[in-house]
């Protein structure tokens, strides 16, 4: 029951939060707190990875990006011109297209926004297992470089496509219909909503990965951050378990990657940037590698603020700062400091008794 | 038939021949030692056997099957549990977790049903928990159990690293350099835990350079002198042999 | 293909690949005194020309160089001595945030100094449309500038490394790092030389290809990634191999314009890069086992 109380809390401070923002007519702050929220469902996946199994991953905006331009993408291309081919026929009666009709009236016919949804998250999966094949048997700088590659390659390939809309990236992205009543979209009425959707995907993705960490599978993936040849020894298929866990990073990256791009009605190329996936490993960085409360809690104030726009324009030096800084004072996160023992040393040099359970004048 | 058969193993590292023509069995319930003066190629040997490294050629079969050039978790799977020689314990994993992951293989919960806490995977988990514990109180370190195992006493590390090894239920267990850096009081207790170990059922393969150890516990001994077999036999022939003692002591 | 536009390919190929050549031996430099992969090494290519084209006004041409390199060296002992010098045997991912967060520090700065205005060195001879005729094709002296420059530095540094004294201590501490320190030899000082040395270097290839590439705030973060690739492709630390792979790799990119659309030339290296990580991480030149016994 102890463990359920930080989960418990979290959901209280979710809810109080946006009844604050509907007093105090704040409520345009939902919206960045929702975005806030989805990044931070790819940066929980990404603090696994990195914090537990020890894999660098500098390309994991790739997968955000895979997510959300396939979405995007298959949600808004026009089939209307093939309807009669073979292909376009058999999706159409498996149900997975949608007619209607554009802003101009002309007709439309486009995937599903679940189809989509769905195809999405298995094209970054399995990118991910092909890509993790070779890739995680690379080690520190060269699986740094590869992966940093990776994001490079689909950046290059959503910014030179036509499909992806090229430097314009894909707008009027449909919502995205999750249940009966409720849907992911960027409009106004529903921001209650989709505050709540999208703090809700966080808080069951944070559930899903603590019941993974407290687990056998946890267990090895920490045994293989510890010593990967020992972990081998130990019965622990190494390889199957970095690929598995790398895949599963990924999906939670699409997966925030397809909702963030309904919720926005669209996305673009920067989505995909290297300075994308280098924030995303400054988050986990900074939050502590091992900490996932730490990575979400992280990963929703810092990019709150990005979004509201506190950085300005120095957005992306922020984020090399808080790289520099956290590596070089407090490589395992701030939460690993001793801020304990720091409180403690002030209020004893303060005179204060409680603590040290000394009278003033030291005397026991 | 012997548990585990080395044949005609070879080892080479470019030009050096680390393990050149090695032979020989260890027969199911005996405590094997492997000895010889440093350089002789005996961590190259278990590392070869345990699949940490890949053989040039020569066979090494366990349990009548052929286990060379398989992966390290494919060889534990066999039923094969090692240590080694500068203590590998998982860093930022208490004791108890340490020895927990030695039950990994006797274990089945993966992602989706970690994931997603299925019942039976609480189980699972309390029945790994309570056999480890058991395994860390064998080795009088329980109350050690919650501490990160990389900061406690070497004695200490050495034991929950035997009690990772065991908690695969192994039945063949490999040791390296078990007694190194133990005073003899501790070696004597090592002493003890390997023929209790042994008496379990677990047949043990060991690399040592304490000659009191090896020549008390061990029921026959291999001796290796830059990467060859030099001479094969019980405790008491391995004393007496000439050129056993020429690579020790010189003529 | 006419004769005439192979050998245009050609030079670009090799001018191209020079540079990349040079950022690949700055890394190696660094990497082999230090073990640390500089992420940050495109930046000093970077700085070499925005610095020179800022001091331009005020000085001639090969003042403003000279001063630009010189402030490069100064900025990289800088980065070195505040960053690096007092970490305590960092881990492998630690080093490589830091020099990620330098590179991007280095990059917004260059931002907020700069702006994102392109601009370029004048040509040294003549100007843009001035061209010599090398067998059968009009080249630009630039070029000639540039393979020149950095064929001379490359001469240097074997020199430097092999004959003079620092060269030599600089070498043994990248071979061995407690046996130079029983030497007598000031391993932290050389971290910091080998930092200067691979931002000098660095800023002259910038300095000297600005005419011809024009040069921006963020033109580091590609040449650092094909500055990797090349240092891979010869095997990381072999610099003489660095020489072979960036002209390979140059060439290469050079001649896929005729076979790719434009846009896709950067995903070359990068495609060639992930290929050699998978197929062969230790480099065409360089030995598997030597590189599997490199500790990480």
């Amino acid at each position: 029951m102890k463990k359920l109380l930080p989960l418990a809390a979290l959901i209280i401070v979710v809810i109080v939060i946006q009844k604050m923002t509907g007093w105090t007519d704040t409520r345009f702050y939902l919206t960045q707190l929702t975005m806030a929220a989805y990044y931070a469902l790819l940066i929980v996946g990404l603090c696994v990875v990195m914090g537990y199994a020890g894999q660098i991953s500098l390309g994991h905006a790739g997968f955000f990006a895979i997510g959300g331009y396939i979405s995007a993408a298959l949600t808004t291309i026009n089939l209307i011109a093939y309807q009669d081919r073979l292909v376009i026929r058999m999706l159409d009666g498996f149900g997975l297209l949608v007619a209607g009709q554009d802003i101009y009236g002309d007709a439309l016919l486009v995937v599903a926004p679940w189809a989509a949804c769905i195809a999405a998250v298995v094209c970054a999966g399995a990118t991910a297992w092909v890509l993790g094949i070779p890739v995680l048997k690379l080690k520190g700088h060269y699986l740094a470089m590869a992966t940093l590659g990776f994001g490079i390659i689909i950046y290059r390939i959503v910014l030179a496509s036509a499909v992806f809309g090229e430097a314009d990236g894909i707008s009027e992205v449909p919502p995205l219909p999750l249940l009966p009543g409720l849907t992911v979209s960027g409009d106004f009425g529903t921001r209650e909503e989709n505050y709540y959707i999208a703090w809700g995907m966080l808080i069951i993705g944070m559930i899903l990965l603590r019941n993974l960490i407290d687990s056998r599978v946890g267990r090895a993936l920490r045994s293989i951050h510890g010593s990967e040849e020992a972990a081998e020894s130990t019965g622990v298929n190494t390889a199957r378990f970095k690929l598995k866990v790398f895949v599963l990073s990924a999906v939670f990256a699409a997966v925030a990657g397809v909702f963030l791009t309904h919720y926005n009605g669209g996305i673009g190329p920067s989505e995909a940037s290297v300075m994308k996936s280098v924030r995303y490993v400054a988050i986990v960085a900074v939050g502590g590698m091992a900490h996932l409360w730490g990575a979400m809690i992280m990963g929703v104030v810092l990019n709150f603020l990005s979004l509201r726009g506190v950085f300005g324009s120095y957005d992306d030096a922020v984020f090399g700062f808080i790289l520099i800084v956290i590596m070089l004072f407090a490589p395992n996160g701030i939460l690993s400091l001793n801020w304990r023992g720091y409180f403690r040393g002030l209020f004893r040099r303060s005179g204060n008794t409680e603590e040290t359970g000394r009278a003033i004048d030291g005397t026991p | 038939m012997a548990l585990l058969d080395v044949s005609r193993l070879h080892k080479k590292f470019g030009g050096l021949h680390a393990v050149n023509d090695v032979s020989f069995g260890v027969e199911k319930g005996a405590i094997k030692a492997v000895i010889g003066p440093n350089g002789a190629g005996k961590t190259t040997l278990f590392n070869l056997i345990t699949g940490a490294l890949a053989a040039t050629s020569g066979l090494v079969s366990f349990n009548g099957a052929p286990i060379q050039n398989r992966k390290p978790h494919q060889i534990a799977a066999c039923g094969i549990a090692r240590t080694f020689q500068n203590i590998k314990l998982f860093h930022d994993m208490t004791a108890l977790e340490n020895v927990m992951v030695g039950r990994h293989l006797r274990s089945r919960a993966g992602f989706l049903a970690s994931m997603l806490h299925m019942p039976w995977t609480l189980k699972e988990e309390r029945q790994i928990r309570e056999k480890s514990m058991e395994l860390l109180a064998l080795f009088e370190i329980a109350a050690y159990a919650d501490v990160e195992a990389t900061s406690l006493a070497f004695g200490q590390q050495r034991a929950v690293e035997f009690a990772r090894a065991l908690a695969l239920e192994p039945a063949l267990l490999l040791l390296d350099e078990p007694a190194a850096g133990l005073n003899m009081h501790e070696t004597a207790e090592i002493g003890k835990l390997i023929t209790r170990i042994r008496d379990l059922g677990i047949t043990v393969l060991l690399v040592e350079h304490d000659m009191s150890l090896v020549m008390d516990i061990s029921d026959e001994i291999v001796v290796l002198s830059f990467g060859e077999k030099i001479a094969e036999g019980v405790p008491a022939d391995i004393q007496n042999h000439h050129d056993v003692i020429k690579v020790y002591l010189g003529e | 293909m006419s004769v005439e536009l192979f050998v245009q390919y050609l030079f670009a190929g090799i001018t191209y690949g020079a540079i990349y050549a040079i950022v690949a031996i700055g890394f190696n430099i660094i990497y082999n005194t230090t073990g640390i992969i500089n992420f940050a090494q495109g930046e000093f290519v970077m700085l070499g020309g925005m610095i020179s084209i800022s001091l331009l006004p005020f000085m001639p041409l090969y003042a403003a160089i000279a001063l630009a390199v010189l402030l490069t060296m100064l900025f990289g002992a800088f980065l070195e001595i505040c960053f690096i010098r007092w970490l305590e045997s960092p881990g492998v991912l630690r080093m490589i945030i830091i020099t990620i967060g330098l590179s991007i520090l280095t990059r917004e700065a260059a931002l907020h100094l700069w702006g994102e205005s392109i601009r370029s060195l004048p040509y040294f001879i003549g100007d843009e449309i001035t061209t010599v005729a090398i067998l059968g094709a009009r080249i630009s002296p630039q070029v000639v500038w540039v393979i020149a420059v950095c064929g001379l530095m490359v001469l240097f540094l074997s020199v430097f490394f092999q004959t003079t004294s620092v060269g030599r201590e600089m070498k043994a501490c990248a071979a061995n790092r407690r046996a130079a320190i029983l030497c007598g030899i000031n391993t932290r000082n050389m971290v910091t030389l080998s930092f200067m040395l691979s931002a000098g270097i660095g800023a002259l290839a910038g300095c000297v290809m600005s005419p011809i590439t024009s040069s921006g705030y963020d033109i580091g973060t590609g040449l650092a990634i094909k500055g990797f690739t090349v240092a891979i492709l010869g095997g990381l630390g072999n610099s003489m191999a660095a020489v072979g792979a960036g002209l390979l790799l140059g060439i290469l990119e050079a001649f896929s314009i005729s076979v790719v659309p434009l846009a896709f030339k950067d995903a070359i290296a990068i495609t060639i890069l992930l290929l050699i990580l998978f197929v062969r991480p230790h480099g065409l030149f360089g030995s598997s086992t030597a590189a599997r016994l490199k500790a990480f």
